[in-house]
């Protein structure tokens, strides 16, 4: 699936969502089942700070794919890490380089994106589409 | 149930919770529940009233028109520092230097002090129960002067240690500056003794009161601190003003803070003479809508009566505590004896943001992380806290609601 069709599919996941209940025990499932990022990984390179919740993200580089994998201290947070991963693991650097992520506005959770928020959801996507350029200028080097 | 009774206090909470017109509203479809009021205060209509009434009707510059507009701003601006004066029970109208808040206050006097009167081998004692505005300044100032700066430990339960603070008053001490009420514990630090001790050896004390002004009843001329420090905006006044008290002994040793318009009386190239006070602490034009809306704030809480006020905070804190104990997991960040505005709490090894995510979609607002305290969250070791800050405006039913929401994140996030 393209990283628009994965988005497409979430949105209408949670369209059958009717409560807040819903929404946020779906995301909170989401976080605890998370698979966790190895403890080598944990490093403070790899470590996003938000204000309230830490988020670590680490990426990999296979067969022209980028892999990320990611953990949080807060449930929550690590739920929406974990949607972040789904939709944008495993495509190509320039595809996610030039993504656009609508999902998280679209399923009613945009005030996790927003600056002041400071959950550090904001700056793993940020981080997520800057490795994805390095690695683009890598490739492009080669 | 004894404490519900006890709520039940001469004021008629329904009908002032109608002059706080943001109280009405609802948030995600829930009627709001305020418990950040340790962050900032709601407005009272009269309040919002007094700030634009100022901008409808007389907007001048204030201590430097002949004309009519500019006298009758002036007169206002005066007039809020007279009552703020009062409220306090200074000496002097001059003794109240208008700021910018809190912070704002405290880096005037770290950087004031420092230049004049810390040096190389000096030190400066704060307590580990700072803000970081009661921090960061300080640390400047010693940087900068060479001097060290000391950090009076606290119990588990989140009291100073007296006895270590008296052991530390030697002669290099040269300011003590402490919070009257911690923001993340909600300790009421014993401020007349920290005073009284500090004084024994002439050493000059800045209370940080941005916690206490708008709970507990202060009398400077009783309490004698050199310096006191508030914020406008958590004693229901606008953001952006707030207050420096400071002895006219100590305000006169001081050097200017900032340079500028209305700070001087006469300026030649070769040679400022600057104001007297209050003014030379007041460089440019000054916050006059909000420092004449915080005197309006003042009034209505004079009007409402701070001891009335202090009764009713003093049962809403006790049913509190009571019914948030009862919650499976709980427990307290800070548990002192002596205790005013906030409750800290963490829930079995649930993420403070997690419940606060939770708590705001069922409208109800509190704080979560680690409140600008972070060395103090160290200390704790806890990534932060779900902080609840309740002011007379809370009712017991929302405090229910709270205890309620409380449970039901906590069924979701387990």
């Amino acid at each position: 699936m393209t990283i628009q069709e994965i988005q497409e599919e979430i949105i209408s996941d949670f369209s059958v969502m009717g409560s807040w209940e819903d929404k946020y025990e779906y995301i909170i499932q989401l976080g605890k089942e998370l698979p966790l990022i190895a403890e080598e990984y944990k490093t403070p390179d790899n470590l996003i700070k938000g204000c309230q919740s830490r988020v670590w993200l680490h990426t990999e580089l296979k067969d022209g794919k980028l892999f990320f994998t990611g953990d949080s201290d807060a449930v929550i947070t690590k739920g929406l890490v974990s949607l972040m991963i789904y939709v944008l693991s495993g495509h190509t650097p320039q595809e996610i380089a030039t993504s656009d992520i609508y999902f998280i506005n679209a399923i009613g959770l945009s005030s996790h994106l927003s600056p002041t928020r400071s959950n550090g959801l904001l700056s793993m996507l940020k981080q997520m589409k800057l490795y994805s350029i390095a690695y683009q200028a890598k490739i492009n080097q080669q | 149930m004894e404490h519900i009774a006890n709520i039940t206090t001469g004021l008629d909470i329904a009908q002032i919770r109608k002059d706080f017109p943001i109280l009405q509203q609802q948030v995600h479809g829930k009627p709001l529940v305020y418990f950040d009021n340790g962050a900032t205060t709601q407005k009272p209509q009269v309040v919002i009233d007094a700030e634009a009434r100022y901008y409808e009707e007389y907007n001048s510059n204030v201590h430097r028109g002949v004309h009519h507009l500019s006298q009758v701003a002036t007169d206002a601006y005066e007039k809020a520092r007279h009552i703020v004066a009062g409220y306090i029970n200074a000496a002097h109208s001059h003794e109240i230097i208008f700021t910018k808040g809190t912070t704002d206050g405290i880096n005037l006097v770290a950087n004031t002090m420092s230049r004049r009167f810390l040096k190389a081998g000096d030190s400066v004692i704060i307590s580990s129960m700072e803000h970081h505005s009661n921090i960061v300044p300080w640390q400047i100032a010693c940087e900068e002067a060479g001097a060290t700066l000391k950090v009076i430990p606290i119990t588990e339960k989140g009291e100073l240690r007296m006895d270590v603070y008296e052991s530390m008053l030697d002669d290099t001490v040269k300011m003590v500056a402490v919070t009257y009420v911690s923001n993340t514990l909600g300790t009421v630090n014993p401020v007349q003794d920290i005073i009284a001790l500090a004084h024994a050896r002439n050493i000059p004390v800045l209370i940080d009161a941005a916690q206490a002004i708008q709970h507990i009843s202060i009398d400077v001329q009783a309490l004698q601190p050199d310096f006191l420090v508030f914020s406008g905006h958590k004693i229901y006044g606008p953001t952006g003003t707030g207050v420096l008290y400071g002895t006219t002994e100590w305000l006169n040793k001081l050097p200017p803070y900032q340079g500028g318009g209305d700070m001087i009386k006469t300026v030649t190239f070769a040679k400022t003479i600057y104001n007297e006070l209050p003014y030379k602490f007041e460089a440019g034009t000054p916050n006059i809508a909000g420092s004449i809306a915080l005197g309006t704030a003042i009034e209505y809480l004079q009007q409402i009566g701070l001891p009335e006020i202090q009764q009713r905070e003093e049962a809403l804190m006790a049913y509190a505590m009571q019914e948030l104990r009862k919650i499976d997991g709980i427990r307290f960040i800070g548990d002192a004896k002596n205790r005013s505005g906030v409750i800290s709490f963490l829930v079995h090894n649930i993420h403070p943001f997690d419940m606060g995510e939770l708590l705001d979609q069922q409208g109800i607002a509190v704080r979560t992380g680690h409140h600008c305290t972070e060395p103090l969250m160290d200390l704790f070791q806890v990534p932060g806290t779900v902080r609840a800050s309740l002011t007379f405006y809370n009712t017991k039913e929302e405090i229910d609601k709270l205890v309620a929401g409380v449970k039901r994140a906590a069924s979701m996030l387990l």
